[in-house]
This record gives structure tokens, C-alpha cells and sequence, in this order.
């Protein structure tokens, strides 16, 4: 059995009615949170809570940030002010993993699949035997059938987002953000990515944030969807879409799937038109 | 059996012609006999110069000076381009200085090394490690500069201090660079030596060797130390491919 995180705790039963029974305590708070660009606002005062133990989709117009939320949230880009935790503490003390949309540059060319998958753990400076073991545990534990002894360019462009994703899970995350990470890829291996993202998540229940510019997979893989307005980017509104995993290409046809869908796109052309 | 693969024997084709012409050219005596010898003549005293003459004396004191002078170079340049490469403002404030030194001809430069080393082996090495260097630095300080912002930020973002990123990302991102900057250090270190040789009071070297023979019109002589020093410009560049293919194998990948 995989082990799961103690942290699908609910809130206090009866009180809620049965949509929000589903929903968990926040895993991240972001408050006041502004950022500018070239005098533009970006974030203006933007208050937003993540839910533990959820795979959130994050979806609005091009240019209206998503990629820059995930990046302050994760540390890569400052902000100019405001506040995000995780359970109070800050980005530099916890464990998370990040997936870049490009795999070709984020990934070292030099190392073979496994030393890039064990980079982080050598970096936390464990014995080589126990890098070893829990590389080799996560590759039992995710199923994955690529040769690591090869050179990332060796590999598929999904194989080397695989190990992309692999190397972010290796330190066994708290909060795993990933920033468009199939776009590089074409259709078939979009598919099979999103299936193997899903696979994931199911399997570790970490906290995900998702950015994506495909509404269709935006939904697919989320529990809740995230949609930003124009800048400065609001929260146009927080869809939660629960349909049973694992979902399968079914669920794309399935009525509560082209329901939210319908919703989301309806909500975003609202935002686009604004523009 | 396999048909005959003509592209394997297409460089051959070359040679092959400039011989003929070579041949054709002594046999109409186009030029003047004395200036011009054939082919043959020139082979028999390159083979007989290397083997065991004093071609081949001469052709591994270049050797020694090439090599040695871009070994200084190497030492110098590479941590001081990382240095500088790893800051931009930095290496923007010193950029033009290196441009402008790079750009100088290293045989001009030469009177200045001699008032400073003297007549000697010093002055030869140090101006083709002087001229060797500059390359060899800018090449590095781009090779770090030029390093994928994308694969910094996935190993700072993985916990990495600067130290590290140093270590492990931003000094093999400017390995593939570092050697175009090795390669053409080397080739340059090899044209500022042979020359050095031709007229900085040496003894030796295929620098001199070309000089004397043509002073004592000893011309398949002079033809054939010229074609060694091609070879040996040719291998050490080859030298540095192989060496290169092996060590940075991501390199265009």
C-alpha cells in the first residue's frame, strides 16, 4: 500500500452540506499578495487558500500570470508584497518539488536519468546507498518502464518529463508545482502524461499545483479549477470538479465533465471579453 | 559483397588531385625548378626528416612549446573566465580590455615580451600562452553567461547553494564552449610559436627549420617542414575534437 499522508482530514462534519464536505483545511495561504511588472500590477492585493491534499488546475487569459503565481508561490520569482505559507511556515522550509515546462533545459544533460532523479537527495547530502534505494523504490512505486542508465537525451520528450517529475518527487514533496508541464509534448504523449500525472497523484495525495493553457486537461486532472481574470489577476472563481479517479478518456464525455468544462470557458470568455 | 563506398574515399580525391597537379606543374616547369621540387623529392626528405633527422627533432620542440604554452593558457583562463563569466556586470566591465587584446595581433607584441623575458624560450611561450589565454578566456566567460537560465533555476529551486550551482551546473553548462575556446587557443598558440621560431633567436622548432631551409635554399626541405607543421596544426585540432566527443557527449543535444 502506498503510504498516505495523514492530511485528508475533513472539517467538521454536519455542519457543511454535501459540496463542501469534500473540501480539506488549506494547505497554503496567500494573503495580500502584490506583484508588478514594468509599473504594471500583476497581483493586487490577491488572497487565495490552497487545499490540502488537492491537485489544483491553474487556468485564465494568456498574460494574466499563471505561470508568475506559481513561480512566487515556489519561490522563483519575489514578490513585491504579501505573504504565503504552508501551515505557517515559509517555502524555505518545507519539501517541494517543481516540474518545468521545459524538460530539455531543466533537465541535466550531463547525468544519466537515474544520477538526475537522485540529484536532490545527493544535494541533502544522503548516503549513496540510500539515494539509491529510494530512487529505485520510486520507480517500483510509480511503475515506470524507462532505462535510467541513458542520457536524458537519449530519451522521448515524455520519458524526459517523466524523469523530470520523478527527480521533483524523489524528496518526497509536500507540494509539487508544475508549470505547463505537457505542452512541449504532442497529443499521443499528452495523453499518456496526463494518465501518469493522475497515477501520481492518486498514488501520493501531494498538494499539486498545476498550471495549464489547455482547458481540457486543466479539468481533467484537477479537483479544483483555478481561474485567474485579467490583470490585475483575480480569482474569477474556484470550480471543484470531484468526479471519482482514476478518470479515464471516458470521463472527457462524461455530463459532469462537459458541465464544469462549460462553466470554466464560460467564466473565462466573461474574463477575456473584459480585457 | 558490398558495393564500393566512394564517400569513404572522397577526401582522397583531394589529395590525390593537388599531387597530380603538384606532378603536372614541375613537369610543364611553370615554376623554376630550384623553387618549385616535386612531389617526390619533397616526400623523401619529410619522410627522411621525421624519421630520425632533424625534422623531427624540431617537430616535437613545437610540439612542446604549443602544448606547454596552451597548457598555461588553460590554467590561467578557464577559472578566471568562470569567475568572470559567473558575474556579467563584471565581465561587461572588463570586456573591452579582453576584446581589445584579443583583436591585437599577438606578433605585435612580441618586442614588448622580449624586453620583459629576454631572448629565450620565456618570451616564445609566454606570448603564444599570452594570445592562447584571451581566447580561451572569452570563450569560457560566454560558455558560463550563456549557461540555460532554466537549468540554474531548476537546481537552485532543488536547494542548490550558489557553490553548488557553481560546481555542478554552471561549470559543465560552459564546457562545450570551453573547448571551442581550447581548440582555437591551441591553433593560435601553434601559428604564434612557429613564428617565434622563425625569427626570435631560436635554434630549433619547425618554425626555424622552414627559415633555414629557405635561407639555404634547401627547398624540399623547406616544403616538407611547412607540411609538417600543417599536420601537426591539423592533429592537434583533431586531438582536441576526439577529446571534446568524449567529454562533452550532451554537446548539440
Amino acid at each position: 500500500m502506498p503510504v498516505r499522508p495523514p492530511i485528508l482530514r475533513s472539517l467538521p462534519g454536519g455542519r457543511m452540506d454535501a459540496g463542501a464536505e469534500r473540501e480539506t483545511a488549506a494547505h497554503i495561504t496567500i494573503r495580500s499578495l502584490c506583484k508588478r511588472f514594468e509599473n504594471e500590477a500583476v497581483y493586487d492585493n490577491f488572497d487565495l487558500d490552497i487545499p490540502r491534499g488537492l491537485l489544483v488546475s491553474v487556468f485564465g487569459p494568456n498574460g494574466c500570470g499563471k505561470s508568475t503565481l506559481i513561480n512566487m508561490i515556489a519561490g522563483l520569482t519575489p514578490v513585491d508584497a504579501g505573504q504565503i505559507l504552508f501551515d505557517g511556515k515559509t517555502i524555505g522550509e518545507i519539501r517541494f518539488g517543481y516540474v518545468f515546462q521545459n524538460y530539455r533545459e531543466a533537465l541535466f544533460p550531463w547525468l544519466r536519468a537515474f544520477s538526475n532523479i537522485e540529484y536532490p537527495l545527493k544535494l541533502l547530502r544522503l548516503p549513496k546507498a540510500e539515494r539509491k534505494e529510494r530512487v529505485e523504490r520510486l520507480v517500483a512505486h510509480l511503475g515506470v518502464k524507462i532505462d535510467l542508465n541513458r542520457y536524458p537525451y537519449e530519451l522521448s520528450g515524455g520519458q524526459q518529463q517523466l524523469v523530470s517529475i520523478m527527480r521533483a518527487l524523489i524528496v518526497e514533496p509536500e507540494v509539487l508545482f508544475l508549470d505547463e508541464p505537457f505542452s512541449a509534448l504532442d497529443y499521443e504523449m499528452t495523453l499518456f502524461m496526463r494518465d501518469q500525472l493522475q497515477r501520481i497523484f492518486v498514488e501520493t495525495r501531494t498538494t499539486t499545483v498545476f498550471v495549464s493553457h489547455d482547458l481540457e486537461e486543466a479539468v481533467y486532472l484537477a479537483d479544483r479549477v483555478l481561474l485567474l481574470s485579467r490583470r490585475p489577476a483575480q480569482v474569477a472563481d474556484f470550480v471543484t470538479y470531484d468526479a471519482p479517479r482514476p478518470r479515464t478518456a471516458a470521463a472527457l464525455s462524461d455530463a459532469e465533465f462537459v458541465g464544469v468544462k462549460g462553466h470554466c470557458l464560460e467564466v473565462f470568455q466573461r474574463e477575456v471579453r473584459r480585457g | 559483397m558490398k558495393r564500393f563506398n566512394f564517400h569513404m574515399f572522397m577526401p582522397f580525391a583531394g589529395v590525390a588531385g593537388f599531387i597530380v597537379v603538384w606532378y603536372l606543374a614541375v613537369w610543364a616547369q611553370v615554376v623554376d625548378p630550384v623553387l618549385l621540387p616535386s612531389p617526390g623529392q619533397t616526400f623523401h626528405a619529410l619522410w627522411t626528416g621525421m624519421a630520425g633527422g632533424q625534422l623531427g627533432a624540431d617537430f616535437l620542440k613545437t610540439v612542446e612549446r604549443t602544448i606547454l604554452s596552451t597548457l598555461i593558457a588553460a590554467v590561467i583562463a578557464i577559472p578566471l573566465g568562470i569567475f568572470l563569466g559567473a558575474s556579467e556586470k563584471l565581465y561587461r566591465s572588463v570586456e573591452f580590455v579582453i576584446d581589445f587584446f584579443r583583436s591585437t595581433p599577438a606578433s605585435a607584441v612580441f618586442p614588448l615580451f622580449l624586453v620583459i623575458f629576454g631572448v629565450g624560450e620565456k618570451t616564445k611561450i609566454s606570448v603564444a600562452a599570452f594570445g592562447a589565454s584571451l581566447v580561451i578566456l572569452f570563450n569560457v566567460a560566454y560558455g558560463v553567461m550563456n549557461a540555460r537560465k532554466t537549468r540554474l533555476l531548476a537546481a537552485k529551486v532543488m536547494g542548490a547553494s550558489r557553490w553548488r550551482v557553481l560546481r555542478d551546473v554552471l561549470l559543465l553548462e560552459s564546457l562545450p564552449q570551453t573547448f571551442v575556446g581550447l581548440r582555437n587557443g591551441v591553433s593560435l598558440a601553434l601559428v604564434i610559436v612557429v613564428v617565434a621560431e622563425m625569427f626570435i633567436g631560436s635554434a630549433d622548432g619547425l618554425g626555424h627549420r622552414v627559415f633555414d631551409a629557405q635561407q639555404l635554399f634547401q627547398m624540399p626541405d623547406m616544403y616538407a617542414a611547412i607540411f609538417a607543421a600543417g599536420a601537426l596544426g591539423y592533429a592537434l585540432n583533431l586531438i582536441f575534437l576526439l577529446i571534446e566527443k568524449r567529454f562533452v557527449h550532451w554537446a548539440g543535444k
